[in-house]
């Protein structure tokens, strides 16, 4: 087995090559930093089969981005036979740019060409004999979307492993040509190790990790830089080095491209862009799509017919009642079917059976399983959406709008990138954050991303809607959940700025890829990712969940099945605490012990809410003869959440928003947060937001005039702040 | 003439004279391309006024006007 590395510049067709490789479906996306950790796969059908590994998009192996530094590890101690060197056609200069880095490392280098079709259709060629020249590595063309060129690709990488490669710099060809002499005989002389170039390079940059791992080699190199001539990089070697390389490839490179005719009108991208990202237009463009986005996600009223069709005028399954659904509701009702079918049919199957075996798989494993399974259409329906924008290259722009809005809350417009991911789902979000180069911006985007509404988290705002909300305004209420989300993320990050996370903003420099049409091949991959993850979750500990919710909440300490729920394991531990729950609504009551019960699975993964709350009101008799009651559902779902105020079902789904997202987003934050006090931090700060904005949720919903109370309050705290500060200023000009 | 590149006008051009900026910045905009004697266009400027849009070495770039403030451009008259 051959081992790979792929290695390129961010969005240049890297994951996609890989994909087409591997035949894996990791996931692609059209923004810089989607891959996050190395993927590997197997290619099998060339001579030896490869074992391909699929490192982050990178510029650069300097070691200012987490991304940088998981390349460079690998490339100088994983030790890969040979490097892939995936480079952009339309973009040659930028992406040679790590090529020359690549390079000085002592393994051998297949370089692949990618989009040179596109090239093609602007009329421009690349001299591939001179590039392979100019490189002395071989150039393979490949077209990762159309999976050409990757037999070639693979037989050139069996050639070359065969082969062995030293290392090479442009420096011995620049201005530092002696200094890099002088290094390199100190480097071979006092150290013996592989990649002698590599350190070479990095020593004279004054590279951070070379500077710590040889100090004493380092101090040295620093005595001869002091004797080199001053210029206008002011003894910054860094600098020098990029500005060499850069010299280095107009000077060698430029030949290799050819231009037919100088093309002078606008490209197709530029166009686009001219509306999307327009001064006056840009924004309301952003929230239009985004609406459009959620209401044809939602909408049981798509056409917004509704309003002009009297009531009972038609009643169509799955097409609506007295007005036209959404594509994602249609889906979902389509489901919502098919779950109640099979539901019918156990029961029927089951009724000679024991009672606890009916119980167990009706009430408890199926009705539960159903709550999950019937949002399915809309998760799906949302990641359809946003994997469209994301593949577009429109998600990038949406950061170029949105940073100067980011920043007066200490984040960029690359954290919208992450907690966008978040309406997902938090886990990818969460390990996406690793794209942002600074650790405060890092940590904060972490702290906020279960207040972006998640896919899971779907299931329950609909739960609630349907039933609460019956019929119309269902859009409506779970559009408020992703607004609440949104508001209490701002707000609290105004705090964290101002307490716990002072300081200054990330830089923002960052690629704008060129817009293209979404790849069908690529939606299809990410949604099946999508689909396949959460059908697992289901399965897996989800199913393993509900079977011991139903275990606690149907026997009693004494292992009995019990006739009310409230006498069981479960029933009994949760009213022991559910007076902490009773000043946000939701915990009054003799069902209230239900919800706090539901709460907390929900920690556990939010798909649990919906199935808890299930398995609870298929076990209780008494809700399920109050259920014929017309205005609600007829379910006995419906019954339970109906004993709910609506003021305290806010509260109730709001809990469910800001608290703990799930095990596997606490696990992402766990593997991002790296110090175990921040981590906890964490923790508690989400439990803590979701019980005060909670809070206050119920009691304004249910008494109005305590907003006004909370409202006079704030006026005040703010006012004392500004005071505060201005005589601060005042007491400082006064010293000075 | 000198000039800063975040006091440039939309589609103005110019070729990049020096920068002076904190080492890690000046590092990234490096990286991406920005050296000594680069030529940079402004090709937009965000709806809220910053950041900017630039093109260099044929790719789109985005930056903040405060990362952009260290760029000294030298323009025609």
């Amino acid at each position: 087995m051959i081992k790979v590395a792929l290695i390129g510049n961010p969005n240049c067709g890297k994951t996609t090559l890989f994909n087409a490789l591997t035949g894996a479906t990791a996931h692609v996306g059209n923004w810089p930093g989607v891959t996050i950790e190395k993927k590997e796969g197997v290619y099998k059908k060339s001579k030896e089969p490869l074992e391909i590994v699929d490192l982050p998009g990178i510029y650069s192996l300097s070691p200012y981005t987490p991304e940088e530094v998981v390349s460079r590890n690998f490339l100088i101690d994983e030790k890969p036979d040979v490097v892939i060197n995936i480079i952009d056609a339309t973009n040659l200069e930028r992406n040679l740019y790590l090529t020359t880095q690549v390079l000085e490392v002592d393994i051998p280098i297949v370089v692949a060409l990618n989009m040179m079709d596109i090239l093609e259709k602007e009329n421009t060629t690349i001299d591939i004999a001179l590039l392979e020249k100019e490189l002395g590595a071989p150039v393979v063309c490949v077209s990762a979307l159309k999976g050409t060129g990757l037999k070639e690709l693979a037989d050139k990488v069996c050639e070359v492993s065969k082969t062995s490669r030293e290392g090479k710099s442009i420096l011995s060809f620049s201005s530092l040509k002696s200094l890099y002499q002088q290094v390199k005989e100190m480097v071979e002389k006092e150290i013996d190790m592989r990649h002698p170039i590599f350190h070479t390079v990095k020593l004279i940059e004054m590279d951070e990790i070379e500077k710590t791992t040889h100090p004493t080699l380092s101090e040295k190199v620093k005595a001869l830089e002091q004797k080199e001539p001053l210029d206008e990089f002011e003894g910054d070697f860094g600098g020098k080095v990029a500005d060499a390389r850069y010299q280095y490839i107009s000077l060698h490179f430029s030949n290799a491209i050819k231009k037919k005719e100088e093309n002078q009108t606008l490209t197709k991208s530029d166009k686009i862009d001219k509306v999307l990202t327009h001064r006056i237009w840009g924004i309301p463009i952003f929230l239009a799509i985004m609406f459009l986005v959620f209401h044809l996600t939602f909408s049981e009223n798509l056409f917004f017919i509704g309003a002009f069709i009297k009531e009972g005028t038609f009643d169509i399954p799955i097409i609506g009642t007295d007005a036209i659904n959404s594509p994602g509701v249609m889906l979902q009702s389509c489901m919502e079917w098919l779950t109640s079918t099979i539901g019918d049919a156990l029961s029927g199957w089951l009724e000679s059976a024991p009672a606890w075996v009916s119980s167990l798989i009706v009430d408890g494993i199926w009705e539960g399983l159903s709550a999950v399974l019937s949002f399915i259409p809309q998760i799906l329906c949302l990641f359809f959406f946003i994997c469209i924008l994301e593949d577009s290259g429109y998600m990038a722009r949406v950061a170029f709008i949105m940073d100067r809005a980011f920043r007066r809350f200490g984040l960029s417009g690359k954290a919208f990138m992450p907690l966008l991911m978040c309406f997902g789902c938090a886990v990818p979000g969460i390990m996406a954050t690793r794209t942002l180069e600074n650790e405060k911006e890092r940590r904060m985007t972490v702290m906020l991303t279960p207040f972006f509404s998640c896919g899971a988290k779907l299931p329950v705002w609909g739960v609630f809607a349907a039933i609460l909300f019956a019929g119309r305004h269902g859009d409506l209420v779970v559009f408020s959940m992703y607004l609440l989300g949104i508001v209490v993320a701002i707000i609290t990050a105004v705090i964290l700025k101002l307490t716990a996370l002072k300081g200054d903003p990330a830089p923002f420099i960052m690629e704008l890829p060129a817009y293209h049409l979404p790849q069908a091949k690529n939606v299809a991959i990410h949604l099946w990712e999508k689909l396949k993850y959460y059908i697992y979750r289901a399965a897996t500990v989800i199913t393993g969940a509900i079977i011991v919710i139903w275990f606690l909440s149907t026997f009693s300490f004494t292992f009995k099945m019990v006739e009310d729920a409230g006498d069981s394991i479960l029933g009994v531990i949760s009213k022991g605490i559910t007076w902490l729950f009773v000043p946000l609504g939701f915990g009054m009551g003799k069902d209230g012990w239900k919800f706090v019960v539901a709460a907390f699975t929900g920690l556990i993964a939010k798909e649990m809410v919906p199935a808890t709350l299930g398995t609870f009101a298929g076990m209780d008799g008494d809700l399920v003869l109050e259920a014929d009651n017309e205005t609600l559902r007829g379910s006995a779902l419906a019954a339970l959440i109906g004993t709910l105020s609506v003021p305290a079902a806010f509260a109730f789904m709001a809990f469910n928003l800001l608290s703990v997202p799930c095990m596997a987003a606490v696990a992402a934050a766990r593997g991002e947060l790296q110090s175990k006090k921040k981590f906890w931090f964490t923790i508690a700060f989400w439990m803590i937001t979701a019980y005060v904005v909670s809070l206050i949720i119920y009691w304004v919903g249910t008494y109005w005039w305590i907003g006004i109370i909370l409202l006079a309050i704030i006026l005040c705290a703010v006012t004392i702040l500004i005071v505060m500060k201005k005589q601060k200023k005042m007491n400082v000009t006064f010293n000075h | 003439m000198e000039k800063l590149l975040k006091s440039f006008q939309m589609n103005e051009i110019g070729k990049v004279k020096r920068i002076e900026a904190t080492s890690r910045i000046r590092q990234r905009l490096f990286d991406m391309g920005i050296t000594p004697g680069t030529e940079i266009l402004l090709k937009k400027i965000a709806p809220l006024g910053d950041p900017i849009e630039v093109r260099v070495r044929g790719y789109e770039l985005s930056l903040r006007k405060s990362e952009a403030e260290g760029i000294i451009m030298e323009v025609g008259e």
